[in-house]
């Protein structure tokens, strides 16, 4: 019923190796059976990733992307942790402030492009705008949650052994929300990750997303729509790997189950 | 106590109303033109006709994504090899933004309900997949040997030991991908459809620099939203899944 | 007194045969059971102590084939031991129960083979032996700790099992109701007789309620001794012959701490 015995080690190269291969054929053999003039093979779109790196184009989408991705995670971590942690420290705050945030959470960042337009101009601006707007809700959430949910326990200690308020904010509560905080951080990476590519659709024309629409726009090259595709799914996951790593270091791990 | 927030909204409205009226000639609108904006849809029945194609586009997308990636989740998750074959393929598509699969999209589908469906039903799949996985995993032991104790055969064990095990994650899950294919749907119609209230953000502000509509639009979308992450947690009411959240 | 050989006896309903059970962890071989030899005689009580652990669970585990021995084997009723069987249930020591099932529904998990009428009956049957009237509709997260075990045994005793293994059932209970459930287990137990294994560090509890008492090593574990317990039941817990008892047990315990 369960899975049988442990699977070795090599097992966890192989099956995934297995699958891509199954799937590739897949691919593969299914454009060679419809013959479809358009949809590309795994072949077209390897050649299409070469000819990408090849064109410096590529290097400056992605370095645009990332650019965007910096700037507005940043900042919505800049004032989303702050304004979070208060949120979760003071519930009262938390009751005026959170039928707000339940109305605007729903709004698809995408959405705020006109606005976003008036008050930015074309350009980088609105797409950082975007990434800034879908980053900041589940940082906000993540802090607030992360630090109401730290047990009484551990205030009431803090306490006894004389802290002030501020202080077991800094040196209780935070510390223990931290894992928290850290998860939501990396979800919020992700967010930030699918929204620019998103708001580059739309709204500027250079980096990933602006890359795989144009690619079909001027030229149907969906060889290269697929192969920006890919480079998107990449350069997300090592950016969701990487962050996983912080959360390795020591001082976190005990929040997180091994 | 109660009233705090409806004051706090009430301040913030007085805010914007100021700001508009104090730079006139500006394209956006103030709290009460954007009433009168959501208004002037009403009467035209745009609003209705935009909010059901919006609301069509979703339920299907969101309910076919269900049916697929609720049973392969709790597969992948359940088969440790199965998890091996296909968790790196799906960590690399997670990260795709649904909308970058619109030229694929509309390669397929073409400009339309099917695209945006579609682009909805990416957007869901990982969501739902990753989620029943989770759920599988986080079974406790103790559940499945119990279940292993009395003998009982698959389907059993699954009908009557797994589906109730993982039910309150699954609730938890459909709700926030629920309003990720909200989320999606406005986008999607931002850039590949010609219906849906995501079009009327776009067309209103392409046709006329209407952005009383445009806000309009906004708002209406942050409505529908809201109610329908609520319509949600009121299934986690429902008694035979409350046990699951205060205890877990 | 103390004997590591098994009697010869017909009705030996459970025999544990050179069981050694090692698992593997990064890479090195961890031993945790070390040539284990039992025999367990039909509607026998049999406790299992030793240090924390020492295997107890994991002796206990590989009773029931929810784990499979490294070497050796389980055999009951002459049939090797090769999986979780309805016939030997196990019962937890918390989180056993599940949370989306009524009492009730709890209690009937395991008959679902019977009719409507034999089912209702025999829950209620089991309800009135574990003393919990009035919640048959109640959840538990409605119950106590203790219910919440009682309606374990419950369970466990629906099915009709041979054996019923109780893995430090009592454990995350308070002491006075620790006190209260092992009176509750003679007394179903002395109803409704069947092979009983019951790990516990508690030395109390293992002469209050056993028929022979097995004191394993620390790990590797082995087999320390076997102490029977030769007062019947109900036991006077102040008697010279249960102190007696209890003392020696506690030494040997104490053997078993350094060993």
């Amino acid at each position: 019923m369960n899975s049988l015995a442990k699977p070795a080690t090599w097992e966890k190269f192989f099956w995934p190796l297995l699958t891509a291969a199954v799937l590739l054929a897949v691919w593969h053999y299914s454009v060679i059976w419809t013959a479809t003039k358009v949809f590309p093979s795994p072949l077209s779109v390897e050649k299409g990733l070469v000819e990408l790196a090849h064109k410096h184009v590529l290097w400056a989408d992605i370095t645009d992307s990332l650019r965007r991705v910096a700037i507005g995670f940043g900042l919505a971590a800049i004032i989303g942790i702050p304004f979070g942690l208060a949120l979760g420290w003071f519930p009262s705050l938390n009751q005026i402030f959170n039928p707000v945030l339940q109305i605007l959470r729903p709004i698809s960042p995408i959405a705020w492009i006109p606005v976003a337009i008036i008050f930015f101009g074309i350009g980088d601006k609105p797409a950082t705008f975007l990434v800034f707007l879908g980053a900041l809700f589940p940082i906000v959430v993540a802090c607030a949650s992360g630090v109401s949910r730290v047990p009484s326990i551990y205030r009431r200690a803090g306490r006894n052994f004389g802290l002030s308020s501020p202080q077991i904010l800094a040196r209780v509560v935070f510390p223990a929300a931290l894992p928290q905080i850290l998860i939501g951080l990396r979800i919020a990476l992700g967010i930030a990750w699918l929204v620019v590519v998103a708001g580059e659709m739309i709204a500027v024309d250079s980096g990933l997303g602006y890359l795989v629409i144009d690619s079909r726009n001027s030229g149907k090259r969906y060889d290269l729509v697929v192969a920006a595709m890919l480079i998107i799914g990449v350069i997300g996951l090592a950016l969701d790997l990487l962050f996983r790593q912080i959360e390795k270091i020591r001082s976190v791990r005990w929040g997180f189950r091994s | 106590m109660r009233l705090r927030p409806v004051a706090f909204i009430l301040v913030l409205l007085v805010i914007w109303q100021t700001a508009i009226s104090s730079h006139p000639g500006q394209l956006l609108p103030g709290p009460w033109q954007t009433l009168r904006g959501i208004g002037d849809l009403l009467q035209h029945g745009l609003l209705l006709k935009y909010v059901v194609a919006s609301l069509f586009r979703v339920t299907w997308g969101f309910l076919l994504a269900a049916v697929i990636a609720i049973p392969l989740g709790l597969t992948i998750g359940w088969y440790r090899r199965a998890e091996m074959a296909f968790n790196p393929l799906v960590q690399i598509f997670r990260p795709i933004s649904p909308l970058a699969w619109i030229p694929i999209a509309i390669l397929w589908f073409g400009v339309g309900d099917l695209s945006a469906i579609f682009l909805i039903f990416i957007g869901c799949f990982f969501s739902l997949l990753l989620t029943a996985m989770s759920a599988v995993h986080n079974i406790p032991d103790v559940y499945i040997n119990v279940g292993r104790n009395f003998g009982l055969s698959t389907p059993a064990f699954i009908y009557r030991v797994l589906y109730p095990a993982v039910a309150p994650q699954l609730i938890v899950g459909l709700r926030i991908t629920l309003g990720i294919a909200w989320l999606v749907v406005v986008a999607a119609e931002m850039i590949a459809v010609n219906s849906g209230l995501g079009f009327l953000i776009v067309d209103a502000r392409n046709a006329g620099n209407r952005y009383d509509l445009v806000v309009a639009g906004m708002v209406v979308i942050g409505i529908i939203g809201l109610l329908l992450d609520l319509a949600m947690r009121s299934l986690e009411q429902v008694k035979s899944f409350r046990w699951g959240f205060p205890e877990n | 007194m103390s004997t590591q050989s098994s009697p010869q006896s017909a009705g030996v309903k459970l025999r544990v045969d050179h069981v050694r059970k090692a698992f593997e962890r990064d890479g090195n071989s961890i031993s945790v059971l070390e040539d284990i030899n039992l025999d367990v005689r039909n509607g026998e009580f049999i406790c299992l102590v030793g240090p924390s652990g020492a295997g107890k669970s994991t002796l206990l585990n590989v009773m029931g084939g929810f784990l499979s021995p490294t070497s050796g084997s389980v055999a009951i009723d002459g049939e090797t031991v090769q999986g979780p069987d309805p016939r030997r249930i196990l019962v937890f020591q918390e989180r056993g129960v599940f949370p989306w099932l009524t009492v009730e529904g709890n209690i009937g998990f395991g008959l679902s083979n019977l009719s409507d009428a034999e089912r209702k009956q025999r829950i209620a049957h089991y309800v009135q032996l574990v003393r919990l009237q009035g919640f048959e509709h109640s959840y538990p997260s409605d119950l106590s700790g203790g219910m919440k075990q009682r309606l374990q045994v419950a369970r466990a005793l629906a099915v009709n099992p041979d054996i019923l293994y109780l893995d430090e059932p009592f454990g995350a209970l308070d002491s006075v109701t620790r006190f209260i459930m092992r009176g509750e287990l003679l007394r179903i137990w002395q109803t409704e007789r069947r092979t009983i294994i019951f790990v516990t560090h508690d030395i109390d509890e293992a002469v209050q309620l056993a028929d022979r008492v097995v004191v394993l090593s620390s790990r590797p574990a082995k087999i320390q001794d076997i102490l029977t317990i030769d007062i019947d039941h109900p036991r006077n817990l102040s008697s010279p012959r249960y102190l007696e008892l209890r003392d020696q047990l506690a030494q040997k315990i104490g053997l078993a701490f350094s060993a």
